[in-house]
């Protein structure tokens, strides 16, 4: 049984072959079996929450009410942190770890970890479960796997709207933890409140956490199988690349990084957030506020070491979002990024639909064939077709998508 | 990704004390090249594990490799919480060396086409494919 992706307030749904609960509800209307996963979800049932999950990331019939209904509830609010990082830095160990340390304050987590899609078969093995099996039976974690399902960036396409199923159904804790990725796949910001960057000694030099990406988008880095040989010369490397960013001289001003006092287990400085101080600083046109320097830590994943310092400096640095306004900050942006991304798919499945009727594209292509036209026009007169002046609607220059970038 | 192709998602589970689970990792590698989504647990895991997983992950089959004799107890259990689960329309199957009589015994508890040693693998994906065709929910839910 196949249906289209239905927008209920679609004219053309009525006619297409879409089972009894898609189409012609209006906008925001859930079809009974819809409404009866949220009262479930109300009720702290999980295997609601579950076949919620799976509406959504099948983008099964009525998924964007489901989703209109859940944000709209208000329930929302966990905090969101997100785990990246090469493949085999211990990601999942990690994760299961912080996990474990939140429930020992009684806080229920949620946790979605993505595996790739085999390009070939488009099967997956997921196995980051594996590494989260002291987890399994614990009532207060529910754990869901995703496949990348060819995605690129690092998360499945519907991994966001997945955390904000997870987030209503009232976790005060959720964890994203991405594909094993490289330097560019950086979806995860628009999934996550805070970033970790997990890097092993076998990561690669520093040059490499300098490059383009994952070094922008960090909030705290970790440095994960600290007991190998080079952990302590990569926390470095990191260290002086931070700073290197922020404009300072490497080794100049010592008192950076907060009190002495501070420093942790592992000789890691504490993340105390600094007062901007610089006058030439490039932003400082921008309101006072203190600024954060991406704390860099040693863990063991394994053992759980260092893990507790972890989930303080995630702590720490929910304080200063909540504090400076970059949370809200964050929140407007991944937002802006979220509408982009739903009229995209929207237009996207139009646009797909309306060429595949009565042989569209088959005329455009003969049109091209008898040298009438060219792709290019064939495109803009289908714009018109479907009631867009290309005139009016100009391809961004670039500039799109810039908003999304921190 | 157009839910017309939309994924089966198959929990492989290696339930018991032994350490055997070169059965299950072949079989999860079969099933992702076949175009499963395979979620794989690893060793050692007890039916609560199985069933608390087939759940959160909302799968629609539960592939056992049984190698430790354990199958008459560890299948009817599963299959047992399963359905206590409300998660009466997973199914349940597997593999491992488990007597014919014991398989048709199982059958009758509500559980899927076993296989034995020497099973082409491809028999266990076009079980699960047909099953799947026959069975599947109806969109929406």
């Amino acid at each position: 049984m196949s249906s289209e992706r239905t927008s209920p307030s679609d004219p053309h749904d009525a006619s297409s072959p879409t089972p009894e609960t898609a189409a012609e509800t209006p906008a925001g209307e859930l079809s009974s079996a819809l409404a009866a996963l949220v009262e479930g979800m109300a009720q702290g049932n999980r295997s609601s929450l579950a076949r919620a999950i799976s509406v959504v990331e099948n983008e099964r019939a009525g998924f964007q009410d489901l989703l209109h209904t859940l944000l709209s509830r208000g329930r929302a609010g966990g905090t969101r942190v997100g785990i990246t990082g090469p493949p085999g830095a211990g990601k999942s160990s990690l994760v299961s770890a912080f996990a474990r340390l939140c429930r020992r304050g009684r806080q229920e987590v949620g946790i979605v970890a993505v595996d790739p899609t085999s390009p070939y078969s488009g099967g997956a093995l997921l196995g980051d479960r594996i590494r989260m099996n002291d987890l399994a039976t614990d009532p207060g974690i529910f754990i869901r796997s995703m496949a990348s399902r060819g995605s690129l960036g690092g998360l499945a396409t519907t991994t966001k709207e997945v955390m904000d199923v997870m987030d209503a159904f009232g976790f005060p804790r959720l964890l994203v933890e991405t594909v094993g990725v490289g330097q560019t796949e950086l979806e995860i910001t628009g999934a996550a409140d805070a970033i970790v960057v997990v890097l092993t000694p076998e990561s690669g030099d520093g040059i490499q956490a300098m490059k383009a990406g994952l070094m922008e988008i960090a909030d705290v880095f970790v440095v994960n199988k600290a007991d190998r040989p080079g952990a302590d010369r990569l926390v470095k490397e990191i260290r002086s690349a931070l700073k290197l960013r922020s404009g300072e001289v490497p080794g100049a001003g010592s008192g950076h990084h907060g009190p002495a006092g501070h420093h942790g287990p592992s000789g890691a400085p504490s993340p105390a957030p600094e007062r901007k101080e610089a006058s030439g600083d490039r932003a400082s046109e921008e309101p006072e506020v203190e600024r954060w320097v991406p704390p860099v830590l040693l863990t063991m994943g394994q053992t759980g070491e260092g893990v507790e310092e972890l989930v303080q400096t995630v702590d720490r640095h929910r304080e200063w979002l909540e504090g400076s306004g970059e949370l809200d900050r964050r929140r407007r942006r991944r937002t802006a990024d979220r509408i982009r991304d739903v009229l995209d798919r929207e237009l996207k499945r139009r646009v797909r639909r309306e060429l595949a009727r009565e042989s569209v594209l088959a005329q455009a292509l003969d049109r091209i064939a008898r040298g009438e036209g060219t792709p290019y026009s064939e495109a803009a007169a289908f714009l018109e077709l479907m009631g867009v002046d290309p005139a009016q609607a100009p391809l961004p220059a670039g500039g799109d998508g810039a908003e999304a970038a921190r | 990704m157009s839910e017309t192709d939309r994924k089966i998602r198959v929990l492989v589970a290696k339930p018991g004390l032994d350490g055997h689970d070169r059965g299950a990792k072949v079989i999860a590698s079969v099933f992702r090249d076949a175009g499963f989504e395979v979620i794989y647990t690893g060793l050692h895991q007890t039916p609560e594990m199985i069933v608390s997983a087939a759940v959160q992950e909302d799968v629609d089959v539960v592939a056992m490799s049984v190698l430790s004799g354990a199958h008459m107890t560890l299948f009817p259990r599963v299959r047992e919480l399963l359905d206590a689960e409300g998660a009466d329309h997973v199914l349940l199957t597997g593999g491992g060396i488990i007597p014919e009589d014991d398989m048709k015994e199982l059958e009758k508890k509500g559980v899927g086409r076993l296989f034995g040693p020497g099973t082409p693998t491809t028999e266990a994906v076009r079980y699960i494919r047909e099953w799947f065709e026959e069975n599947r929910q109806p969109e929406g839910v």
